[in-house]
């Protein structure tokens, strides 16, 4: 079976800076792949470079299409949702209008997706007319969550998830995403620094060093290996 | 700011959140009380609220401008002149007073989208903010000559679309014209609130204006949303300047709108220059202090209405240079 998402040697930059030394990787459908690695090392930048959202060259391919010059509009116009660092919160606007903003794309009836997004994160029911700004931290993640659902994505692309949290805040979020991952079938592409959590919750696992993979492998093993778990993952 | 304020105005702070709400209803009071007691002033009054109306409506369209760029469009007098004098040629070609209106607002909808794609979209792209100024300044020069080139400098005569008579409430005599500028202005407001409230494209819009960014990653062109706000912006524009023009203080010229620009400017920025209710209520109350300032205090002639505008922007800056209803946001982590 063809990757869902595949890059072959991907450069990005900001400006003068190169981040990104030809990365190379795969996302299979209905995997949860994580990008691992020290600050950085380029993981962010793989992300933005996927969603269009840093300039990049070298071969972007999703579903068998190429994100080539794609900006962000027309990115999350083909399924995949990026849950960025910082979460996207629309902070200004309330809980529900953020949850509208993530069906932005779709017509028709949010109905089923609004019955759907409660199932995960039933608190939002009593909480739709708050100001999203004033939501904790954890509930704002929980919101990002939720838009990224309300777009259908077929790709989900989550930025540090873990970023700022309780540790219970966290193994409620990513049990949400794993969950995500075996009802709906979405693929998830993972940026973590909480190298265990991650390795623990995905198939495979990415490890990049100042913008090249540096290794790779299923999450199982990688865990299991105590001198690519001494020498770049810190654990 | 806020420590500046406390040097130069000293144990005079305004922070907490009923102070406003309590001005406003202090303010309503007074005018009402003193309406009933002198119809002078009723009139005065509501002649002030259809100036008024006039300002707050080219206040909003700045307001729409400045949340989605950070840029006072200087632009948006020249505009709604051009506008009207459209207005002016449709009616002289036959048309009725309410079709040639309408025809202009979707006119200047179509225009603002169009000058925001021609001659903003280019040197926004450069990033500096400073650049579009000077844009918005070149338009405004650029929309009063092509006025002049196109129409001629000479006043033109723009008929109504109320008629020239009064009414009578409690013994006080209102005119149809003062209540019908009143009306527009605040149902034109009142639409957009609508629309940007409770429709997916104005949720859009919203957001492309707060957060381009993430709006981009839902799959918001948010381009697109820019060019629409000009084009709502324009409209509005029209609104006001269609009112200013039947307004019979205010004559039909290239220069008509200088004035107004800066009363708008003032309520804007009295408002909070983000919010669009703010300009309303900006717009309302430096209407009605024009009016009755000259009314009751006899050194205060009409001449003078202007420096008062520039005074009142003066103060509002340095005291809560946030306005009446601009806020600090709100951000937790």
């Amino acid at each position: 079976m063809a990757a869902l998402l595949a890059l072959r040697d991907v450069d990005a930059r900001y400006g003068p800076i190169e981040a990104l030394h030809g990365i190379t990787l795969t996302v299979d459908e209905g995997e949860i792949v994580a990008l691992l690695g020290a600050n950085g090392a380029g993981k962010t930048t793989t992300l933005r470079a996927i969603s269009g959202t840093v300039r990049r060259s070298g071969s972007l391919e999703f579903a068998g299409r190429s994100l080539g010059r794609s900006g962000p509009e027309a990115v999350a116009r083909l399924g995949i949702a990026h849950v960025p660092e910082g979460r996207g919160t629309f902070a200004e606007l309330t809980v529900w209008e953020n949850l509208r903003l993530g069906a932005y794309i779709r017509r028709g009836s949010l109905d089923a997706d609004v019955a759907r997004v409660l199932e995960y994160f039933p608190w939002i029911e009593g909480r739709r007319t708050q100001q999203a700004g004033t939501l904790s931290g954890g509930e704002q993640q929980m919101l990002a969550l939720a838009r990224a659902v309300m777009q259908r994505p077929r790709l989900l692309l989550l930025d540090e998830p873990s970023l700022g949290l309780a540790p219970l805040v966290v193994a409620e979020i990513f049990r949400i995403v794993k969950e995500l991952n075996s009802r709906e079938g979405t693929t998830v592409l993972l940026v973590e620094q909480n190298a265990r959590i991650s390795l623990a919750s995905s198939d495979r696992a990415y490890v990049l060093e100042v913008g090249r993979v540096a290794v790779d492998g299923a999450s199982v093993d990688l865990a299991a290996n105590e001198s690519i778990r001494k020498s770049y993952l810190g654990y | 700011m806020t420590a500046l304020t406390r040097t130069l105005v000293p144990g005079f702070r305004i922070r907490n959140s009923w102070i406003v709400p309590l001005l406003i209803a202090g303010a309503c009071v007074f005018l009402v009380i003193g309406s009933v007691q002198s119809s002078l002033f009723a009139q005065q009054t509501v002649s002030g609220l259809a100036n008024g109306g006039i300002y707050a409506s080219l206040a909003v369209a700045l307001v729409l401008i400045y949340r989605a760029t950070e840029v006072i469009n200087f632009a948006q007098g020249g505009l709604a002149t051009f506008t009207t004098y459209i207005a002016w040629q449709l009616i002289d070609w036959g048309l009725t007073y309410w079709l040639a209106f309408a025809a202009t607002l979707a006119i200047a909808f179509g225009g603002g989208m169009l000058v925001e794609l021609v001659a903003i979209r280019p040197v926004e792209r450069r990033g500096n903010i400073l650049t579009i100024v000077i844009a918005s300044i070149g338009l405004l020069i650029l929309a009063e000559g092509a006025v002049g080139w196109i129409w001629g400098a000479q006043v033109k005569f723009m008929p109504s679309a109320f008629p020239a008579r009064v009414f009578h409430v409690g013994g006080v005599a209102f005119s149809f014209q003062d209540v019908g500028t009143i009306g527009v202005s605040i149902a034109s407001v009142f639409v957009l609130w609508l629309f940007f409230r409770f429709t997916k494209v104005g949720l859009a819009m919203r957001a492309a204006a707060v957060r381009p960014a993430a709006a981009r990653l839902v799959g918001i062109r948010v381009s697109w949303m820019l060019s629409l706000g000009w084009g709502l912006a324009a409209t509005l524009g029209a609104v006001s300047g269609l009112m200013a023009a039947a307004s019979p203080s205010v004559l039909l010229q290239p220069s008509m709108m200088d004035g107004i620009l800066i009363y708008a400017f003032a309520a804007a920025v009295l408002g909070g220059l983000e919010s669009p209710a703010g300009a309303v209520v900006g717009g309302l109350s430096i209407g009605v202090l024009l009016n009755l300032l000259p009314t009751y205090v006899d050194w205060v002639a009409p001449a003078l209405l202007l420096p008062v505008a520039f005074i009142v922007m003066l103060f509002v800056l340095l005291v809560k240079p946030s306005g009446l209803f601009g806020r600090t946001r709100v951000r937790k982590v």
